[in-house]
Formats: C-alpha cells, structure tokens, sequence
C-alpha cells in the first residue's frame, strides 16, 4: 500500500506516480497494492508526527485525535514509512499485516527505514519532472492561445498609414504583453477629411484586447455617419457600457482632420492630452470628457484647433507618461514636452522620445504598460515651389502697461530684412500693439509672474505674429462690433475699439484657445495670389 | 518707457489749438481731458488738435478721443484734427472719426479751413 502526498493537501490521484517496483515484495508470494487517497491537512497532529518521526511508524500503536490516522487504521495499515525529501513529506510507504501474521521485526524495520531514505528522492524527482510536463505543456497552450490574438489583434490595427498630400502621419504601436488594450485606428471620410483614433483600454492582455475589438467597432460604426468627435464618443459610450466587463473602461481621443484647411476637430474621453507644437510654442489640446463606458449619457466637449504649415501634434497613450524607473519616478509629460521643443519631427520624434525612455528605464526593464504614439504633422513647405515656415523671433513680454510699444518694437526688429510696404508695416505694427494689450491686460490681468509670448514666422506668401497668454480655459466673449453714431449718442462706450482695429489691420486673424492658454495669429500676406 | 502727453493750448484768431507732444493712450487721459477743457472755454469757433508731434495712438486713445469728438458735438464746437501721419488718417476713416471731424495734412490749412 502506498500513499504519495503533494504539498500537504489533498491526494490527486492522477498525478501519483506507480509504486516503485523495490516495493512489490518477494516475487512468489502474491502482493496486494493499493494506493490511499489521504486528506492530511496541515493542522493534524498525524503531520506533526510524521515530520519528527525517525523511521518506521507504528500506526496500530499510535493514538492521535486524527481523521488521517483513522483512515489509515481503518484501510489495515499496520506500520508507515514517512517518505521525506529536503523536509518536505511527499508520501507514505504502508504496510498492512504480515502474511505470517507476525509483528514486523527489528531488521524489517531497519530495511524500510533505509528503502525509503532512497526512495524520497527518486519519488520526489519523477514528481517535479511530471509537474513540468504539465505546467510546460499549459504554457505552451497559453502561448499558442496568445499569438493567435495578437494576429488577430494585428489586423484590426491599420495596416497602412493614409497618405495625405502635405501630411505626414507615423504611428507606433509597442504592446507590453503579447496583446494590448491600445489601439489606433484611422477612419477616412468621402469628404477627404480623416478621422484619427487613439484609445486605451483599462488593464493588459486577453481581456483588454477583446474591449479594445468591440470599442474599434463601435467607434467605425458611428463614425461613418458622424463627423462631430463629441457626438461619435457620445454615442459609443451609450453603446459600450452596458456590454463593457465591470470596472474596465475606454479612455480615448477622436479628431477629424480637414487636412485642406489645416482643421482639427477633437473630442477626448478622458486620453493623455495631445500636444500641438507650434511656431509659437507647444499647446495643449484640452477637451473635456469621461472615460468610454463608465456611466451612459456623457456629453464630449469639442473643440477645435488650425494646425499651420510646420506644425506638429503628438497624441500618446499613458505607457509614455507613467513609465517609471528604477527609482520609481515616472517619465511624465514635462519629460515630454522638453522632447518634443526639439526640432526631430515624424519619425526621428518617435525615435527620440522611444530612445529617452529607453535612457530613462534603464536595461533589461520590463515595460509596464502599452504604448501607443501617433504623431501628425503638416508639412512645412507650403507650396509646390517649396517654401518652409521659418521662426524669425520669438519672445516674452512682461504683462505691465505700456509694454505692448518693447513688443513692437521687438517684432519690427525681426521684419528688417523683410520686404514690406510701409503702410503695411505701420499696420502691423498697431495689430501687434493691441493684441498684446488686450493680451497683457484681459489673458494676464497685467500679473508679473505672467508673461505674453510672442512668436514671428514666415512664409514665402505670408508673415504671422502668434501672440499667447494665459487666458485660457474660458471662452472668449463676443464683443460688439464698435459704432461711432451709437458712442457719440452716449448709447455704446467710447471703447472697444482694439479688436476692430486689430482685424481692419491684418489680412486674417485666427484665434485659438486650449485650458491654458490662448492663441491670437496675426497674419500679413506678403505675396499677392 | 511710457512718454506722458505734453500738451499746449493756444488761441489764433478765435480758434483754439491744443498742440500734442507724446502717446495718446490711457495715460492720456487726464492731460488730453484738461487741455480739450481749457480749449473750449472761451467758445472758440473751432477747437483744432495738432498730432503733429504724437507718434502713437492706441485703441484706448481712440476712445478718448471719441470721449472729446462727443463733448464738441453736444457743446456744438466744431472739432478739426491736423498733422496725422497717412496711417493714422487711414486709422481715422476705418473707425468713422473722419465722418465728423475734418483731417487736415497742417496747421495753416486747419486754421484756413
């Protein structure tokens, strides 16, 4: 009789190895073999008793308060042999009455107690070499279970990165496991405008990769009959909550770029904020919003941002920003936006900032989560005859009054070499001064600690002045358009007049604004045509 | 680096001429204000303001100016503007201004208009 333990629980009789044949006895007589599935929990004495026995134990004999000592006693067993290997109990060698119904002798005994010093290890090892078969085989299943996901997962990724004229568009997509819950999708227009995704499923692997399958499909869905971002991540937040696994949600970014006017519309439900890298400096594209798949009936904010020659956006899920080191400090996005001032762009960005992470974790390290970056950016040349944006100067100008004439004149020190007829000079020069004015004064409140920044660039068609303050976050009232008849009348103040001036000065103005800041682009045509 | 607005009043031959040395912007207020005020007392025929010396004007100078065009009008003192650089006459028309106040490129003229 012999009865093999794993661990101290419950016998599985499926894993127990054959009884080794030293243990069949003399070959003439017939032997009875039986194997005894035995509960010894770790709270029974019997186990105490056993680890601290030395040799043979004689069952008939003992008297412990035992379920396993019971059950033992009851199959017959007359003396066990504890089978110990590195103080571990893997088995027990029983034995039930001699056949010439004698006690066991001394020598009978000595020879167990030696047989089974030999034969703990042996079993021990065909155990661990049966578990590894097993767990190898699981893995092997899992593995195999896992690359078919990834396949699958693969190709619902976009297989090609639409070619815009004047764009240029590189995505990277680096899972931290097999499968990933991040994904990027882009959904063209019959308008020619592009939708462009980027979305994180909460946690890792299987379960991830399946929310971030059924999210893709939704969101292609109600794309195509939608053009608002907010209204598309609206309705696919109605339709994936209730179908979503409890606690897992979606964050995601949804814009639409008009790439002929240079447009993007965005709606963000909850994505790192995308960073627009600008002549003028790098802008944060806010946009209110919960999570995909949290709570029905969400509204998206929507809002909207001109991307001018030269200009480039990053939109980057979290695995960038809260990769940590060895220290545990995270990447984070100052990190980010130090990388992105630089001048790298598409590809050599992606590179750059990929390369400073890999500086920052340090070798061998695990990634932590999926990463996901998109970078979109229009092309510099602005014309077929090839004509980069060029930055001519940019700036900070303390928010005190009276400053706005050091910003004149810092903007007209720039122009020197540029040919421009004096009339549009001087029109500039008083578009400049009022903008920064109304800069200093409503964005800042004429605080020190808040300067206005002022970037000049230039085409070969045109010159802008970017001109940002800190007054973002609200919107921007609309003022009444300035009437003379109504100021002498008494009926309309005698003030208001800066915007007007500003528009009547410049050949187009282009607001913007993110939660920070806001952006006001005076722009001069310098080329007719 | 703000210059404050000097200003001179003078009377030829019953018309007053406020003369403008420096910005009219905010800081203007009191100045332009007080020199319009001195102009208008002896019920001149014509208040004349000489820009000849004032080489920025801002949208709040502007106003101000909209403040004194608003004050003849009611006193019924006409108001005429001289020595305006072409980019501030330009200035002028886009606003209206030169709807209800004459430009004239001088003095001599202003006086003889």
């Amino acid at each position: 009789m012999l009865a093999t333990m794993r661990k101290w629980l419950r016998i599985n009789s499926k894993e127990k190895p054959d009884p080794p044949a030293a243990l069949n006895q003399a070959a003439d007589i017939p032997t009875q073999v039986k194997t005894i599935d035995l509960d010894l929990r770790p709270d029974d004495p019997f186990l105490a008793y056993l680890l601290g026995a030395n040799g043979v134990v004689e069952i008939d004999r003992l008297k412990l308060d035992s379920p396993a000592l019971k059950e033992l006693k009851d199959a017959g067993v007359k003396i066990s042999v504890p089978l110990v290997s590195q103080g571990e109990l893997i088995g027990l060698l029983n034995l039930g009455q001699r056949r010439s119904e004698q006690d066991y002798s001394s020598d009978d005994h000595r020879l167990l107690a030696t047989l089974a010093t030999q034969a703990a290890p042996a079993l021990r090892v065909a155990q661990l070499a049966q578990q590894q078969q097993i767990e190898a085989r699981q893995r092997e299943r899992i593995d195999q279970e896992l690359r078919v996901a990834r396949v699958i997962q693969e190709t619902l990724l976009p297989r090609d990165v639409p070619s815009l004229p004047g764009w240029q568009i590189v995505p990277l997509w680096q899972p931290a496991r097999a499968v990933s819950g991040d994904f990027y999708d882009f959904i063209p227009y019959p308008d020619g405008k592009l939708g462009i995704v980027i979305a994180d499923v909460t946690d890792k692997g299987v379960p991830a990769a399946m929310v971030m399958a059924t999210t893709r499909s939704i969101l292609r869905a109600r794309a195509e009959y939608r053009e608002s971002p907010g209204q598309v991540l609206a309705e696919v937040n109605d339709l994936l909550c209730p179908d979503i696994p409890a606690k897992m949600f979606v964050t995601c970014l949804y814009a639409v770029l008009d790439p002929a006017s240079g447009t993007l519309r965005y709606a963000n439900a909850g994505q790192d904020l995308p960073y627009l890298r600008t002549a003028g400096g790098l802008v944060e594209l806010f946009a209110r919003g919960m999570p995909l798949g949290l709570m029905p009936g969400m509204e998206y904010e929507e809002k909207e941002v001109v991307f001018a020659p030269g200009d480039l956006l990053l939109c980057s899920s979290d695995g960038l920003a809260e990769a940590h080191n060895l220290q545990r400090e995270m990447f984070g996005f100052p990190r980010i936006k130090e990388l992105m001032s630089g001048p790298e762009r598409g590809a050599d960005l992606v590179e750059r900032l990929m390369g400073a992470l890999a500086d920052f974790t340090g070798p061998n390290h695990e990634q932590e989560d999926d990463i996901t970056l998109l970078v979109v950016e229009r092309d510099a040349v602005e014309s077929s005859n090839g004509d980069p944006m060029q930055l001519l100067t940019e700036f900070d100008i303390p928010s005190q009054p009276g400053n706005e004439r050091q910003a004149v004149e810092q903007v007209l020190a720039a122009l020197e070499d540029v040919q421009l007829p004096e009339a549009r000079r001087k029109r500039l020069e008083t578009a400049v001064a009022e903008a920064t004015m109304n800069a200093m004064e409503h964005g800042n409140q004429y605080r020190e600690d808040l300067p206005v920044h002022i970037a000049v660039v230039r085409s070969l068609k045109s010159l802008a002045v970017r001109i940002t303050d800190h007054g973002g976050g609200t919107e921007i009232p609309e003022t009444e358009s300035p009437d003379l008849d109504a100021k002498l009348a008494g009926l309309q103040s005698p003030r208001g007049w800066g915007l007007f001036l500003i528009k009547n000065m410049v050949d187009d103005l282009k607001v913007s604004s993110d939660n920070e800041h806001h952006v006001i682009e005076l722009v001069l045509n310098t080329k007719e045509g | 680096m703000v210059k404050q607005l000097e200003t001179q009043v003078r009377s030829e031959n019953g018309i007053a001429v406020v003369e403008l040395h420096g910005e009219i912007n905010s800081t203007a207020e009191e100045a332009l204000n007080a020199a319009y005020a001195q102009a208008a007392q002896g019920s001149p025929s014509a208040v004349v303001l000489n820009f000849q010396e004032v080489d920025y004007i801002n949208s709040t100078g502007i106003a101000l100016i909209v403040g004194l065009l608003a004050q003849a009008r009611k006193s019924h003192i006409r108001l005429v503007v001289c020595g305006l650089s072409e980019h501030y006459q330009e200035i002028f028309r886009i606003t209206r201004l030169s709807d209800f106040m004459q430009i004239y490129e001088d003095e001599p003229s202003a006086l003889a208009g």
